[in-house]
């Protein structure tokens, strides 16, 4: 069981960096659907069957596999862009700098006090990497939606760190994240939206009317 | 009847979403935030036992919070009639429900005693907050209502990150897992300390990102520059509240557990340096709106300061959270006013204020000198109280750069208040539409009011209140 998830994690790993170097937005938001996807079977894999588990299962497969996704690619498609142009890291850096935290992440994790049945479990290394590549994304890149999508792996590195908590959060809770991270997408969308019919363009680096001189 | 604080009001936003008509929408808002009033004094006066699981219940934090936050919305939302008629081109239909999803989700953050409920609800009000932010639709208010949703949503993150460290703290402990602050209360001294360590820098982190304390403020400028006065006034006054309650919620634990010390010395720099970037930024500011965030990171980091300080600064931390947020109504009701009177917010334009709009310039002349700790207005008391306590507890240094960083702040905020208000009037002023009316000035006024009777005398039940919520971050035996 545990062998198979930890093939996904790796997967999950490896998604991290299609992210990082390519600039075709589309391809990253399907690499960023798919590592939802991903997350959402890992807890049925890591826990024993609930209804609790598999309602999570359920939940985010559809938000992270397919609402969000379907949002950001109309909000693509509406602001009539393909790529993302001169990021403020290139690609070759992004990727260089994603592989440094990678395996940061995995000296980092080994020295953490884990519970025993969590040990020699690749969860927290991917969380933590992943979490790191989502900040980088999102530092890196100008394009409203290269921002979203940074903003959308930080979040995917935070769940999979939640997946240790799987039977230990309430429902309750777990679904409100979800929907408030649904929401936050669905607003965002509107408002790249409204930035490409304002400066017909979404490059969030003219968004500098306010900066402090 | 506690469920109904988050019900109400999620019921007037569906009303308001029905109601076709733009003039007769903003009728919603006075009368849902008046009943909520309502129910909210009614809940302070005779507040019901914690539910059976106990997420849900109003402790005296809670309390407070919730009656700062139910008088402004209330004034706010009596404001909102006439600022709205003034604005009658633009569809209100967006705002209106926005305010009151907003109301309920504050609302939410004070009655949540689970900190994962807690959370939900404040990424609920960030959320509900960014449309109307961008209510005015232009290239500055999308640039503004950017940079607020990724701060806010990445810091927010960050906090949720900090809550599972916290729950891992409890499973390493081999504790029951819960996120329920009074079971977190009475565990905190046994958490594994390395995870809960980190949990409280990241929690910290995060909310203190959504509080704006330096150097996590920078969204707050541009979202508090952008927003229209009324929404301003609701975020300095009553989403920071939020925000700190939920910084408070983890103080609570901190505070019990062995790490309260180091806590209260983060914050306490964090404090500082707050009131240090303000004094800087306020200096020069041409834009009297943006003058006004960072009057607010000043006043945040003055209650972190109390905060940190501990013990009897406390009592004066939740005393200064009442009145900033009552100030910072009256402040950004009338500047709002004067904005729309010139049609600009900058010093350049607006000048001579008390010509045009002679009530809402002497308003925001008189809450300027509030905010800026003058007798015999309200924010005084605090201030002074955590000053005389800083120096009470032999900590001169942070005494000494409080009372300095205050200095500061007076006298870059006078040098672009004053001469809005009382400068000389430009001879090729625009003509506008707008001039002081009773449904525009009335509801500062009242606010104004109340900070002065808050200067002179706390009543005695808010004083117990007061002092009930200091104990419960462990501030008095």
């Amino acid at each position: 069981m545990n062998s198979l998830a930890d093939q996904l994690l790796v997967l999950c790993l490896l998604i991290n960096f299609a992210v990082l170097g390519t600039s075709r937005l589309a391809f990253s938001v399907r690499c960023v659907a798919v590592q939802g996807v991903l997350l959402g079977t890992l807890p049925a894999l890591v826990h024993p069957f609930s209804w609790h588990v598999s309602f999570i299962v359920v939940s985010i497969i559809l938000v992270k596999g397919g609402l969000i996704p379907v949002l950001i690619i109309r909000a693509i498609k509406k602001a009539e862009i393909e790529r993302e142009f001169s990021p403020f890291i290139g690609y070759i850096p992004s990727l260089v700098l994603g592989a440094l935290f990678t395996s940061l992440a995995f000296i980092f994790a080994a020295k953490l006090p884990l519970s025993p049945e969590h040990e020699g479990l690749l969860i927290v290394p991917a969380a933590a990497a992943t979490l790191m590549s989502g900040f980088l994304v999102l530092m890196g890149r100008r394009k409203a939606i290269s921002q979203v999508l940074g903003y959308l792996l930080m979040e995917n590195g935070i769940f999979l760190f939640g997946l240790l908590l799987a039977d230990a959060m309430p429902v309750m809770v777990e679904a409100g994240a979800l929907l408030d991270l649904l929401v936050g997408i669905f607003v965002m969308g509107i408002v790249i939206n409204h930035i490409s019919r304002e400066f017909s363009s979404i490059d969030t680096s003219r968004l500098s009317a306010l900066r402090e001189e | 009847m506690m469920w109904a604080l988050v019900l109400l009001p999620l019921l007037g936003a569906a009303l308001s979403w029905l109601v076709p008509d733009n003039r007769r929408r903003v009728w919603v808002l006075p009368v849902f935030s008046l009943v909520q009033l309502g129910v909210s004094a009614a809940l302070l006066v005779h507040t019901p036992p914690p539910s059976p699981a106990g997420w849900i219940w109003l402790d005296p934090l809670g309390k407070l919070v919730l009656m700062a936050n139910s008088v402004l919305f209330t004034i706010c939302s009596l404001y909102a009639v006439g600022y709205l008629s003034y604005r009658l081109k633009r569809p209100n239909r967006i705002l209106c429900a926005s305010l009151l999803v907003c109301l309920a989700a504050t609302s939410l953050v004070v009655i949540s005693q689970h900190l994962g409920l807690l959370w939900i609800a404040l990424e609920a009000t960030t959320l509900t907050m960014a449309p109307l932010i961008y209510f005015n639709h232009n290239a500055r208010s999308i640039e503004a209502t950017w940079k607020y949703l990724l701060i806010c949503s990445v810091g927010i993150a960050i906090a949720l990150l900090g809550l599972f460290f916290l729950a891992y703290s409890t499973i390493v402990a081999k504790q029951e897992v819960s996120l329920l602050l009074p079971a977190l209360i009475r565990d905190a001294a046994a958490l594994h300390p390395g995870w809960r360590h980190a949990a409280f820098i990241f929690l910290l982190v995060g909310f203190g990102s959504k509080m704006g304390l330096a150097p996590l403020h920078t969204w707050k400028p541009d979202a508090y520059g952008e927003a229209p006065g009324l929404v301003g006034a609701l975020l300095a006054g009553g989403l920071v509240n939020c925000a700190l309650l939920a910084l408070l919620r983890v103080y609570q634990i901190a505070a019990a557990s062995t790490e309260g010390a180091l806590f209260q010395q983060v914050l306490l720099t964090m404090g500082l340096v707050s009131m240090a970037f303000a004094a800087v930024f306020m200096a020069r500011q041409s834009d009297f709106k943006r003058m006004l965030a960072y009057s607010s990171v000043e006043h945040v980091g003055i209650i972190a300061v109390a905060l940190g300080l501990g013990k009897g600064a406390l009592f004066a931390g939740l005393l200064h959270m009442i009145n900033n947020s009552l100030t910072k109504g009256v402040l950004f009701l009338s500047c709002g006013n004067i904005h729309r009177a010139f049609n600009s917010k900058s010093t350049q334009f607006v000048r001579g204020a008390l010509r045009r709009t002679p009530w809402s310039a002497a308003l925001f002349l008189a809450a300027f000198l509030a905010i800026t700790g003058s007798p015999p207005f309200a924010p005084f008391v605090s201030e002074f109280l955590i000053v005389s306590s800083a120096f009470g507890q032999g900590n001169h240094w942070t005494g000494g750069l409080f009372l300095l960083f205050l200095a500061l702040i007076f006298i870059g905020m006078a040098s672009t208040v004053l001469p809005v208000v009382l400068g000389e009037v430009p001879p090729d002023l625009e003509r506008t539409r707008y001039r002081d009316a009773a449904p525009t000035v009335l509801p500062p006024l009242a606010l104004m009011g109340l900070v002065l009777v808050l200067g002179l005398w706390i009543p005695t039940p808010l004083q117990e209140l007061l002092h009930e919520a200091a104990r419960l971050l462990g501030g008095e035996a």
